[in-house]
């Protein structure tokens, strides 16, 4: 097996992580539903795969940037749950006391840089802290993550440009689900694979079955290895599928039903606890692990809506440093 | 005490910038323009060539770049050269570094500063004219120093490079020969402290950038007219010093805003509404504005020189506001 590396204690806390995203965003689109959370909400449910294989590759002290959908890219970084979901539900005790929320989500303590409410925008700035990391020669590797409809937009092309330049140590991490916003990829742009750009750019790039977490982490783990010994850049295409819509709310009405029925059977949580049992792990303990994810996922829902609001007088507080 | 040109005074300050911390790093133009002067930026690379980069033409990439970098603990001076390519730049510096602290409830930091030259320089017509400086005061997060003489540029600089703020440096290629003062020890000159460049009993004149050296020709040819006009330059525009402007306007009672920017929403609509909104009672006549006409810049000479804040007219408004 290509996951020969990692012992059953660490593929059950992978596990663990992933339903620890599911439950979350689960919880969060209640929340939503019951204006709880407000604004824009984008799930990554069915992405989970991608969140874990690629962080759990990574140092504490390595950065990771992500994009309008990336609650579980901050969970999987190790980002607490109770101030996120406190950052979605707007209040005082959330990680940017209730200024960033869900599409701006920053967990520094973490090694989560930023979020950015911008398709593309984050792309540059993991550019940026991969050159500080050259500079600071501590080995520290940059990660960002970000969708196919990125692939189209301006700062990908500079930035991957500039990357393979310089060399810079850059984990980027597509995530192809197939739809920018409600468009299929194939109404944006003729490139079928956006691993096909980081070749053009001289970027050594691959595409993986982004719902097999143990392909995800081996190919992230390759390209760690490689940022961190000063190879360059490295580009890793997953393929993906979100199984809510763009964003809560979304009818979805542009995906056929049957498509997402066969996503479903993709579930990569599913498909990695299959492999888990057929490697033996404790079977019991599948299902304990949903039950606590789904636990400690209400204490954090508890514990933000117990949270105050922002005091008014908070409010020009952090302008400027 | 000696005098040094703007262009010498700035690369001091650049100089004794990269010697003090090894975090700064210089990045894409020369700080200069097309101006002859090359030597100063040859003679700082060869000590500090390492951190002296040029990135492709890519200013959304580079400016995002570097404002990840400040993120994460560097503190990079980018050059955009023409301000006008700040557009280009436009979502990383206005959607994402001046906001990064705040939508972060503090957490990140972003210690950058984005140097261009703006304005009227010469047949720059209207793709390289460019004054974002106004559009950017509308972007809460941001700090913008604006300097008018050789002391000011070295010691904003400083100032600019040690805050934990995005900061917008905005000079003038005008200014870049001019001569002044500069002390040898001299300081950082700290952000939000307008500098009063010459006093005066009648008029108050603020200016900002290379319209402050008009203003003081304008000044000085009016004094022949038995006009004593106050000229001041708030020197930063975030923080924005009123209170020096107000002590000058309770002794004067009349204004004239004279400056680059495009009159509609620029620098000196903002200046005399924040005058308007605190010191009205103090004012004896209306609030006289000298902006850019507002009609893209036209290349062709006695056209550039007919839209500008020119010394005729900071004159005739000056002698309006005194009639």
């Amino acid at each position: 097996m290509r996951n020969n590396k990692t012992n059953s204690k660490e593929l059950i806390d992978l596990l663990r992580r992933m339903w620890l995203i599911r439950a979350f965003e689960e919880k969060a689109s209640a929340l939503y539903a019951e204006r709880q959370i407000v604004g824009l909400l984008h799930l990554g449910i069915g992405q989970e795969a991608v969140a874990v294989g690629a962080c759990s590759s990574l140092r504490e002290d390595d950065f990771v940037y992500g994009g309008h959908r990336s609650h579980g890219h901050a969970i999987a970084k190790g980002a607490d749950i109770n101030r996120l979901m406190a950052e979605l539900a707007g209040r005082a005790t959330g990680y940017c006391g209730g200024k960033g929320g869900s599409m701006h989500i920053v967990a520094k303590e973490a090694g989560f840089i930023t979020a950015t409410g911008v398709v593309g925008g984050t792309i540059p700035l993991a550019l940026g802290a991969a050159f500080a990391a050259r500079e600071k020669k501590r080995g520290q590797v940059a990660m960002v993550f970000f969708g196919d409809g990125a692939g189209q937009a301006g700062p990908f092309h500079e930035s991957l440009n500039i990357a393979s330049l310089w060399r810079l140590p850059v984990i980027f991490v597509c995530e192809n689900n197939g739809y920018a916003e409600f468009t299929p990829l194939s109404a944006h742009t003729k490139i079928e694979r956006l691993a096909q750009h980081a070749k053009t750019y001289g970027i050594s790039a691959s595409t993986v079955d982004g719902n097999d977490l143990f392909a995800v982490r081996d190919a992230m783990q390759k390209a760690v290895e490689k940022c961190r010994s000063g190879k360059g850049p490295v580009f890793v295409e997953c393929l993906t599928h979100r199984m809510r819509g763009h964003y809560e709310g979304d009818p979805g009405k542009y995906r056929e039903l049957s498509l997402l029925a066969d996503w479903k059977k993709q579930d990569p949580i599913g498909r990695a606890a299959r492999a888990l049992k057929g490697k033996k792990a404790i079977t019991e303990e599948l299902e304990a692990i949903e039950r606590e994810a789904r636990a400690l996922v209400e204490k954090a829902a508890k514990f933000a809506l117990s949270s105050p609001w922002p005091e008014a007088s908070e409010v020009d507080t952090q302008v400027t440093a | 005490m000696r005098e040094l040109a703007y262009y010498e005074a700035k690369f001091e300050a650049l100089e004794e910038i990269m010697a003090a911390d090894q975090r700064v790093h210089l990045i894409n133009g020369t700080f200069l323009s097309l101006s002859p002067h090359r030597h100063v930026y040859q003679n700082l690379k060869s000590k500090y060539g390492e951190r002296m980069i040029s990135p492709p033409i890519s200013e959304l990439g580079f400016c995002g770049l570097a404002t990840g970098a400040a993120m994460a603990g560097l503190r990079p001076i980018v050059d955009l050269s023409t301000g006008s390519f700040i557009y280009e730049a436009w979502p990383q510096v206005a959607n994402e570094a001046a906001n990064a602290y705040s939508m972060s409830g503090g957490q990140t930091k972003v210690p950058v500063v984005f140097h261009l030259f703006h304005g009227l320089r010469g047949g720059g017509a209207a793709q390289h004219s460019g004054s974002p400086q106004a559009m950017l005061w509308n972007v809460p997060g941001l700090e913008i120093a604006i300097p008018s003489s050789p002391r000011d540029v070295k010691g904003l600089l400083k100032t600019a490079v040690s805050t934990d703020n995005p900061t917008i440096f905005v000079d003038h290629t005008r200014l870049l020969d001019i001569r002044g003062e500069v002390p040898e020890s001299d300081k950082a000159i700290p952000f939000g402290v307008a500098d009063v460049k010459r006093k005066g009993a009648d008029v108050t004149l603020i200016a900002t950038s290379y319209t402050v050296q008009v203003a003081l020709q304008a000044a000085a040819k009016l004094a022949q007219e038995r006009i004593d006009v106050e000229v001041v330059d708030p020197r930063t525009l975030v923080p924005f010093d009123l209170a020096t402007i107000l002590t000058s306007v309770e002794k004067t009672r009349r204004v004239v805003i004279a400056d680059e920017t495009h009159q509609s929403c620029g620098v000196a609509a903002e200046i005399a509404a924040r005058i308007a909104e605190t010191g009205f009672d103090k004012l004896k006549t209306r609030i006289r504005r000298v902006s850019t006409l507002d009609v893209p810049v036209p290349y062709s000479p006695p056209l550039e020189a007919h839209i500008g804040p020119s010394e005729s007219r900071i004159m005739d408004a000056v002698r309006a506001a005194v009639a």
